[in-house]
């Protein structure tokens, strides 16, 4: 009996110390207990994929092709520009409601704040850290683009600025414009848009 | 006739008891230890081939998880960012740094970024990402804070059991969302348990807990 506890405790001991105590970091990917049907043959996205030349389990967009359920027509909110030209349009060609106004300050904010900053004046955070030339929005030029023109700056980038295209969506693209609107214009108010009855506050 | 059994043979049943609850008990013990995915995938943290740090950009530079996980919000799937998503910044930061040497080739002529994927459902259950993040389920609460991850490494046990024991009771979890990729906020438990009860209510959240929920 003592040979055996005493084997029993150098075996757990044994088990202990070759296998470790939960939540140690492990470079090897996980064991799967019963692996049955863990890995199936489909393709999840973003993996190796031997079956296709380039290894892409996610295709890139065929040419000439549109996938299912994104826009695709040549209308000016599509594409920013006004038809048979590619001059911007001047104007956001959906009606600007506030939820939109909100929508635009959230992807503002996710999407161009790293760089252009929460004030769009070019001050983002990136900026500390060798971000050189980043526009500022309240640039007078920038203030005069039309609003199809800053469509297309988002969708290709421009200059030094890379696309956001395949990041933002077409409807927030708009949003974002509209918000930017709203922050040159916050920049380009006078004593004159106040409501008359509240001018006195802000003249001395 | 004294002779057949020794006196020690009295005790046997007694020893051989000891030993068998001892043993059963330790094969129990260790199965539920080791053999369950608190052992086997918390922990995990391969070696990515860039090493990209959660704690650089996401909490130094207060990137939202959205500028480079764009799909998080519409799609089962949360998306790897592409090279070109990097390179709209290391176009100028960090331009020349060999540890991006890989990126700046993918994005010029598209050769894969082979990331270890380090989260991995089984593939027979459905899980998805949208649902949750938008009825306000923090990244934080099944990823841990990735935000301040040097190397990403599985934190929670996405077993089974980590996804009911939420889907039984999701008021304790629940927050604004607006806070959901906001992965250092705290809340007291009077708090979240008022919040949440609130959000269950006013939302109708149904958190469901039928198999084919999550095994279609
Ligand atoms: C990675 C940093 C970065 C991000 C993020 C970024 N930009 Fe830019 N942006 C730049 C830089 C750099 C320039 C200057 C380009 C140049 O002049 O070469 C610029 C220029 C611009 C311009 C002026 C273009 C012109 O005609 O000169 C606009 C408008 C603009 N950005 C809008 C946006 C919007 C809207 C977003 C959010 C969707 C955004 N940017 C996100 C870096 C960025
Ligand atoms: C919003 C801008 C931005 C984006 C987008 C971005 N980074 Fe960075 N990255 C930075 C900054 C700023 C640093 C810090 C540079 C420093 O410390 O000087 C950095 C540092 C790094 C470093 C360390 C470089 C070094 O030499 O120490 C690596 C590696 C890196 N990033 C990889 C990536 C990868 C991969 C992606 C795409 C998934 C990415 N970054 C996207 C801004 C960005
Ligand atoms: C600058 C781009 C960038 C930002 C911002 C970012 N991530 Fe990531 N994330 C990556 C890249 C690239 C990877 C793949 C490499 C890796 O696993 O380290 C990744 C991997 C992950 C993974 C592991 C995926 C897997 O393989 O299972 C999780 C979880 C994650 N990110 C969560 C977050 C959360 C939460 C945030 C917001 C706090 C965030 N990320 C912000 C680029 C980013
Ligand atoms: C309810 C739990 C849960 C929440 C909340 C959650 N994730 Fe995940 N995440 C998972 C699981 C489970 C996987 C593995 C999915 C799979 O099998 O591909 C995963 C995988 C990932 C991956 C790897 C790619 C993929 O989809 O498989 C990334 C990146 C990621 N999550 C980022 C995020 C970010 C960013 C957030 C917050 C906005 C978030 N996750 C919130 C559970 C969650
Ligand atoms: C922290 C809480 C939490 C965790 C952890 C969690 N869930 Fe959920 N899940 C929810 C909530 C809340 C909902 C309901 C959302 C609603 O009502 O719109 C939900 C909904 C779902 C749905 C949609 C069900 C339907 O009716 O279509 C699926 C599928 C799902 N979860 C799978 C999972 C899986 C798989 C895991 C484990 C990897 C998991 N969840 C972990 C909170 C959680
Ligand atoms: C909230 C989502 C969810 C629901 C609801 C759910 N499961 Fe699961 N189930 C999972 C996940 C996630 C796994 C994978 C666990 C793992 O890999 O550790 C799993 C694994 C399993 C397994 C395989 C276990 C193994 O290790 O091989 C079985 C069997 C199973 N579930 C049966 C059921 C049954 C029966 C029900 C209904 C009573 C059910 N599940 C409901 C999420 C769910």
């Amino acid at each position: 009996m003592r040979y055996f506890l005493l084997g029993f405790v150098l075996l757990c001991v044994l088990v202990v110390s070759v296998a470790g105590f939960r939540g140690s970091t492990s470079r090897k990917p996980p064991i799967e207990v019963f692996p049955d049907m863990d890995r199936q043959l489909k393709l999840r996205p973003q993996t190796d994929a031997s079956f296709f030349e380039d290894g892409r389990s996610s295709r890139l967009h065929v040419p000439g092709t549109v996938a299912r359920g994104s826009h695709f027509e040549g209308t000016p909110f599509n594409t920013g520009l006004i038809p048979g030209t590619t001059n911007g349009v001047d104007v956001i060609p959906v009606p600007v409601t506030r939820q939109m106004m909100q929508r635009g300050q959230e992807r503002f904010q996710i999407s161009c704040l790293p760089c252009h900053g929460a004030l769009g004046d070019g001050n983002g955070i990136t900026k500390k850290y060798g971000m050189a030339v980043v526009a500022n929005l309240h640039d007078a030029r920038i203030v005069k683009l039309p609003d199809g023109e800053i469509f297309n700056v988002i969708t290709y980038g421009r200059g030094l600025m890379g696309a956001y295209g395949s990041n933002v969506t077409v409807e927030d693209r708009w949003a974002i414009i509209a918000y930017v609107r709203a922050l040159q214009r916050s920049r380009l108010a006078s004593v004159n848009d106040v409501p008359a009855e509240m001018q006195s506050m802000f003249k001395k | 006739m004294s002779d057949i059994f020794p006196k020690w043979t009295n005790r046997l049943p007694l020893k051989i008891a000891i030993g068998a609850v001892l043993i059963g008990g330790a094969l129990t013990a260790g199965t539920t230890y080791y053999f369950t995915p608190k052992y086997t995938r918390v922990g995990y943290q391969p070696i990515q081939p860039i090493s990209f740090s959660h704690e650089i950009h996401a909490a130094q530079l207060g990137i939202d998880c959205r500028y480079c996980h764009n799909g998080v919000e519409k799609s089962w799937y949360s998306n790897i960012p592409a090279a070109s998503t990097c390179m709209n910044c290391h176009n100028q930061v960090a331009k020349d740094s060999p540890k991006l040497e890989l990126v700046r080739e993918s994005a010029l002529n598209g050769k894969l970024i082979s990331w270890v994927q380090v989260h991995k459902t089984p593939d027979y259950v459905y899980f998805n990402h949208s649902v949750h993040v938008n009825r306000g389920v923090s990244c934080v609460k099944c990823h841990g804070q990735v935000n301040h991850a040097e190397e990403v490494r599985h934190e929670k046990p996405l077993s089974m059991t980590f996804c009911l024991e939420c889907h039984r009771d999701p008021a304790k979890h629940l927050r604004d969302p607006k806070d959901v990729y906001n992965l250092d906020l705290k809340i007291s438990d009077v708090e979240q348990e008022k919040m949440g009860t609130k959000f269950v209510h006013d939302w109708k959240v149904n958190a469901s807990q039928n198999c084919s929920a999550c095994h279609r």
